[in-house]
């Protein structure tokens, strides 16, 4: 087998995985503060990506554009949180999580209303023209996903490991009572949690959209392939989220490659039957303890 | 929809009401034509149009003093992308709402889910969706007016000739247009003489063909690429075939074939050949093209109207209304046998498909000179040959 076209492949599997890291940090970051598996994770990265093209069509510049189309999903996801979680404070996960899908239903829904059932794309950020190495070929656009997904995985760890509210968002999704206790607004908290995983999403949308298009749909599979990623790297571990969205991406990469590109999407589904069967809580998750 | 099925709960109370009576005079009033389309979920973009269009022509007709001088009622339903709800709203039509004729099915799965239903209840059927195995076996009740896939392929194939090619790679879509166009395809080869040298497939909604591409790329003696899909996909794969530099030339399938393929891939675009109707270069059609004014007429109307270009999948539904329209009018009655019958001799009538003939043995109509081979070139439409 050519060099060159492992290469190919590996590239292939480092952009799609990238973003799939970017929708698992997502869940992870929800997961972590508050219990709840955020299934409308994936209408984030499409609202990103969809509200992009529809600011850029205004005619506004780059900056402005990425601003706002980063800003309105984690306004959303406020009001997620606000308006759908709270109210049912203390619920089952069942329940919770049922409760982000019929949100999902409805961000798709208004989507599909106000901004079109159409497909659109958005110019890339750095012209197309490919870049060469070892005889595989990679976008520019590709470079900014993966190195914009490096920037937020360094940024999460400086927040949650060298500020007082990161670590207090940590303390959080430890123990929230006891969290309370020494003063932390863990309803403020919360708040920020969403927030911040729908900016993620909406951030990853935007920059893979010049790649691989965008439509009001596109969250489903995006966030499915993003959960994997987290289930498979450890449910509630950041480095588990990154690693688990790479290797999504890369499994499906080659498994189309070397295997047969009909069974693509079955891959990562295969492996993590496979991950849960002899580690149960992922690849980084801890050790399973029951309090007393 | 609750306010619309509880509407014709009610009309159907009405109905059983008045049967006794004033039945026969109420019906004569208005003529009422049934339709269940994708109008929202995945084949929205499909439905959509469609819609569109069957309201606007429906109203210029009642405008213009009807169908055999009685107003036309559509009766609607949106199927949102489902084929079991299409099979509930087609049994819906037929039953409480008693419509005379059913245009509709934007999808293959749709139009088959009501198939048996119609052909039960004994009521003609105009599909508007592409697979072949919609009139194959021609069944009594059920016609369509898009071209089917195996045109699209033969049509493809024969341009491949043409050029000498006769090394292909197959890239399909798992999702059903692709996949019964792939069957298509695999069937053709032999009567055309194409070999194919690599045969890969990808989701609907995948965002990334570069590994597939990467492969039939370092497929020895490779002289085309024939991409079989719909959506976004085929536009992703031609930013992918970009992307890898693949140099030999590049046919899509009639799937992709709108505007809005073109403005989705950019530059990639550049070159790829396909076979779409006359609609698609309404303006580009020699004067002397018999579809030339209907194709213009229908462009004209439908951005007036709705502000938005035209795609084929509008037209199609253009094509069933006025098909059916016609045969009303030779038949002279809507009764389904006479109107079935009038149907199945329709000659010479030009839609946005093409010219349609059809016969008892064929419930579409069209022939391979439908398809024009039209190539991208500096971002728009033209001839390729």
């Amino acid at each position: 087998m050519h060099f060159s076209q492992f290469l190919q492949f590996l590239f292939s599997g480092l952009t799609v995985g990238s973003t799939y890291a970017l929708a698992a940090l997502g869940f992870t970051l929800i997961y972590n503060a508050s219990q709840v598996i955020n299934f409308a994770q994936g209408e984030f990265i499409m609202l990103g990506g969809m509200l992009a093209v529809y600011f850029s069509l205004q005619g506004w510049p780059l900056p402005v554009v990425m601003l706002l189309a980063i800003a309105l999903p984690a306004l959303v996801g406020i009001l997620l949180e606000k308006l759908a979680i709270e109210p049912v404070k203390g619920a089952e996960p069942i329940t919770l999580i049922i409760i982000t899908i019929g949100a999902s239903l409805v961000i798709r829904g208004l989507v599909q209303v106000f901004l079109g059932k159409g497909t659109f794309g958005l110019p890339p950020f750095s012209g197309d023209q490919p870049i060469e190495i070892g005889g595989a070929t990679l976008l520019p656009q590709s470079l900014w996903v993966m190195g914009v997904t490096g920037l937020v995985v360094v940024a999460l760890w400086f927040f949650f490991a060298k500020t007082l509210l990161g670590k207090a968002m940590l303390a959080t999704s430890f123990n929230r009572m006891a969290a309370q206790m020494v003063g932390i607004n863990v309803q403020w908290i919360l708040l920020l949690s969403f927030a911040m995983s729908a900016a993620l999403g909406a951030l990853g949308g935007i920059l893979i959209t010049p790649i691989t298009l965008t439509s009001y749909d596109v969250g489903v599979m995006l966030g499915l392939k993003g959960f994997v990623a987290a289930v498979l790297g450890g449910m509630g571990s950041g480095l588990g989220a990154v690693v688990g969205g790479l290797l999504v991406g890369v499994l499906e990469a080659f498994g189309a490659g070397y295997i047969s590109s009909a069974y693509k999407d079955a891959m990562p589904f295969v492996l993590i039957l496979f991950i849960l069967f002899f580690m149960p809580r992922g690849l980084f998750g801890g050790q399973a303890t029951d309090r007393v | 929809m609750l306010k619309k099925s509880i509407f014709s709960l009610t009309r159907c109370t009405v109905l059983a009401l008045a049967s006794l009576a004033t039945l026969p005079t109420w019906a004569q009033q208005t003529i009422k034509i049934g339709s269940f389309l994708s109008v929202t979920g995945p084949a929205a973009y499909l439905g959509d149009p469609e819609l569109k269009t069957l309201q606007m022509y429906i109203e210029k007709i009642n405008k213009e003093g009807g169908l055999l001088g009685r107003p036309i009622e559509l009766v609607f339903y949106d199927d949102g992308s489902e084929a079991s709800k299409a099979n509930s709203f087609a049994k819906r039509l037929i039953e409480n709402d008693q419509v005379v004729a059913i245009l509709g099915g934007t999808t293959t799965g749709a139009t088959m889910a009501a198939i048996p239903l119609v052909e039960k209840a004994e009521i003609p059927f105009i599909s508007l969706a592409g697979a072949v195995s919609i009139i194959e076996p021609v069944r009594k009740w059920v016609f369509k007016v898009p071209p089917t896939d195996r045109m699209a392929a033969e049509r493809v194939f024969s341009d491949m000739k043409k050029r000498g090619i006769s090394k292909v790679a197959l890239l399909s879509e798992t999702a059903g247009f692709g996949a019964s166009g792939r069957k298509e395809t695999l069937a053709l080869t032999q009567k055309y003489g194409i070999e194919l040298v690599a045969d890969e497939t990808f989701g609907p909604k995948d965002t990334d063909v570069t590994v597939q591409l990467t492969k039939i790329k370092s497929t020895p003696g490779l002289q085309a690429v024939f991409v079989f899909g719909a959506g976004q996909g085929p536009a992703v794969v031609m930013k992918n075939i970009q992307q890898l530099g693949i140099k030999v030339p590049v046919y899509q399938s009639h799937g992709v074939a709108s505007e809005e393929f073109i403005k989705l891939a950019g530059s990639a675009a550049e070159g790829v050949r396909l076979p779409a109707a006359g609609l698609l270069v309404a303006d580009k059609l020699p004067a002397n093209d018999p579809q030339k004014k209907v194709v213009v007429d229908y462009t004209k109307a439908f951005n007036d109207q709705w502000k938005t270009d035209v795609s084929g999948f509008g037209g199609h539904a253009y094509d069933a209304l006025y098909l059916y329209v016609g045969a009303v009018k030779r038949a002279n009655s809507v009764d389904k046998d006479k109107v079935r019958l009038a149907l199945e001799s329709t000659k010479g009538f030009v839609g946005t498909a093409g010219v349609f003939n059809l016969s008892d043995k064929d419930h579409l109509g069209l022939d391979l000179s439908a398809f024009r081979m039209l190539e991208v070139k500096k971002g728009d439409w033209a001839f390729a040959d």
